[in-house]
């Protein structure tokens, strides 16, 4: 791995940098559709705004698959050039509660879409799906190096589904590839007394501080969290984000 | 000086590659899919290739702020193979997807009846999904690959004028000029064009409809030739503009057809919309690191 300004570090303790994350952060996971569609129309301009309305119109009365591609389906695919990447992500979640898609259909929607598409999947999991059905889509967006992916992996969905020890490894991807924290969803319950994660923390911590490189500000965050005292030493940086 | 590579194969790049196109002014490129040296034995294996160019590599780019599109075909080396023409019944879910800018690369390699088909089916896609083309000439008997591949273009549904008629030289552009297509130039180390020939036919055809790429890839190639051409060209007497016209315009318009083009990088600075939420200022300048495929 090559960076412009590459600093002495072991290659697993690299971070892939900032994420790329366009749109509305957690916004549309953590907003009632109805919420969401009316803050989405107030930013929209006409055309794109005549066109989510006729797309979500589409969407309820045709949900389900017909034909070589339902016009949903069509219609998520192309939210990003018709609303604008900005507001791609609301878009897209809108259509597919509008399409009233259930775990079997997102799936389907996660495993042949694009990068934003499944970024979107992510996003509408908490409106649409109860159970755990779709916690492979989380498990698998968590795989990835694709930050915009794991941080949409975090939002209320995974919070409530993924295992303790599924969890704590996300969140220390999370510290690793600049993932701010304040994008996991329920990071304060799920951290509190967990004495695990203290511990995964604080060898990361040692980790770092063994290798001169500055502990990241998160780190100390979600470690108060869990209660446990703070092992290593304050990051005498002044920004501390290691990405 | 802005610089479109509107045909370079960044799958098979380095991070470094990315750092230096940014330093020597690359802000865009498009990603047509093509084969990989090592035939493919499955469908599934494209469309693996299809979500990455879709996902992981714009991803990639945007780390080093290169706005990164692509396009989708099956190629023409692959489409005489019987393990991997499935592929054109998967293309019309992919076409439809916001970072695919034209059909490609399609054309010819060596003008097989199913090379026939193949084209012919992806220039109608092309036209139903209201997208551009992206055309490989074939290199061996170039002349007649050029002559047959404009010859179904004018059979297809396709307009001239949505072609991009790529690996181009002195032999064959006077008459994909005339036929008033797109004029692709693959300006390479050793082989297809260098940058003194490439200046030379800028001087005798001007920069109307031509685009120049470096079309790097696996094998030896060099991602900087548009830089290389574009200064060649300046220390020549071409002017800026007309620089910015043959690497910067003629490819924004020729891939603006598709109504997809999006040259805006996504944030990577933690500054843009929905981004910003306590991102603490970087310890150093930004450190694009999209490629970190060690960890995890």
């Amino acid at each position: 791995m090559t960076r412009p300004h590459a600093t002495p570090a072991t290659p697993e303790a690299e971070t892939t940098g900032r994420p790329v994350a366009p749109g509305d952060g957690t916004t549309p996971a953590l907003t009632p559709p109805a919420e969401l569609h009316a803050r989405l129309t107030e930013r929209l301009g006409g055309a794109a705004r005549a066109w989510l309305d006729q797309a979500l119109d589409e969407a309820s009365a045709r949900p389900g698959t017909h034909g070589p591609i339902s016009v949903w389906e069509l219609r998520l695919a192309e939210a990003g050039r018709r609303c604008g990447p900005a507001h791609a992500d609301a878009a897209r979640v809108l259509i597919l509660h509008a399409a009233r898609a259930d775990a079997d259909v997102l799936t389907r929607v996660y495993q042949q879409g694009t990068a934003d598409e499944r970024r979107a999947v992510l996003h509408a999991l908490p409106h649409l799906v109860t159970g755990a059905a779709a916690l492979p889509l989380v498990e698998d967006a968590l795989r990835t190096n694709d930050t915009r992916l794991v941080a949409a992996a975090l939002g209320p969905y995974g919070a409530c589904h993924l295992d303790a020890h599924a969890w704590r490894h996300a969140v220390l991807k999370c510290l690793f590839t600049g993932v701010p924290l304040d994008q996991v969803a329920e990071l304060a319950r799920r951290a509190t007394a967990d004495a695990e994660l203290a511990r995964m923390l604080g060898d990361y911590a040692e980790e770092r501080t063994a290798a001169g490189r500055p502990v990241p500000e998160d780190l100390h965050r979600v470690l108060a969290l869990t209660g446990s005292a703070t092992p290593a030493r304050v990051t005498d940086d002044p920004h501390g984000k290691e990405s | 000086m802005r610089i479109f590579d509107p045909h370079i194969h960044m799958t098979s790049r380095t991070t470094d590659d990315y750092e230096a196109m940014y330093a020597a002014g690359v802000r865009a490129v498009v990603e047509p899919a093509f084969w990989l040296g090592q035939p493919r034995t499955s469908p599934a294996s494209v469309l693996d290739y299809f979500d990455s160019l879709l996902g992981w590599e714009p991803f990639r780019a945007a780390q080093y702020g290169i706005a990164h599109h692509c396009t989708l075909a099956l190629n023409p080396k692959e489409a005489g193979d019987p393990r991997c023409t499935p592929v054109l019944d998967e293309l019309p879910r992919y076409l439809v997807k916001d970072n695919v800018v034209a059909v490609g690369e399609i054309g010819y390699d060596s003008m097989t009846p199913a090379e026939d088909a193949a084209f012919a089916a992806q220039l109608q896609l092309a036209a139903d999904h209201g997208l551009p083309v992206l055309v490989h000439t074939p290199h061996r008997d170039k002349l007649a690959g050029l002559r047959r591949t404009l010859d179904v273009v004018r059979e297809s549904a396709l307009p001239m004028d949505r072609v991009l008629v790529d690996h181009l030289n002195e032999t064959t552009v006077k008459e994909a000029s005339d036929s008033g297509c797109w004029l692709g130039f693959s300006v390479y180390p050793d082989t297809k064009m260098d940058e003194e020939r490439m200046v030379a036919i800028l001087r005798a055809h001007g920069p109307d409809r031509v685009l120049v790429n470096s079309a790097a890839d696996w094998g030896r190639s060099d991602p900087l030739k548009t830089r290389k051409v574009a200064d060649l060209m300046l220390a020549e007497g071409f002017t800026e503009d007309d620089v910015d016209r043959v690497l910067w315009r003629n490819p924004v318009a020729f891939y603006g057809l598709s109504g997809r083009l999006n040259l805006d990088v996504p944030a990577t600075d933690g500054t843009h919309d929905g981004n910003s939420i306590l991102r603490g200022a970087p310890r150093d300048e930004p450190r694009p690191a999209g490629a970190s495929a060690t960890e995890a």
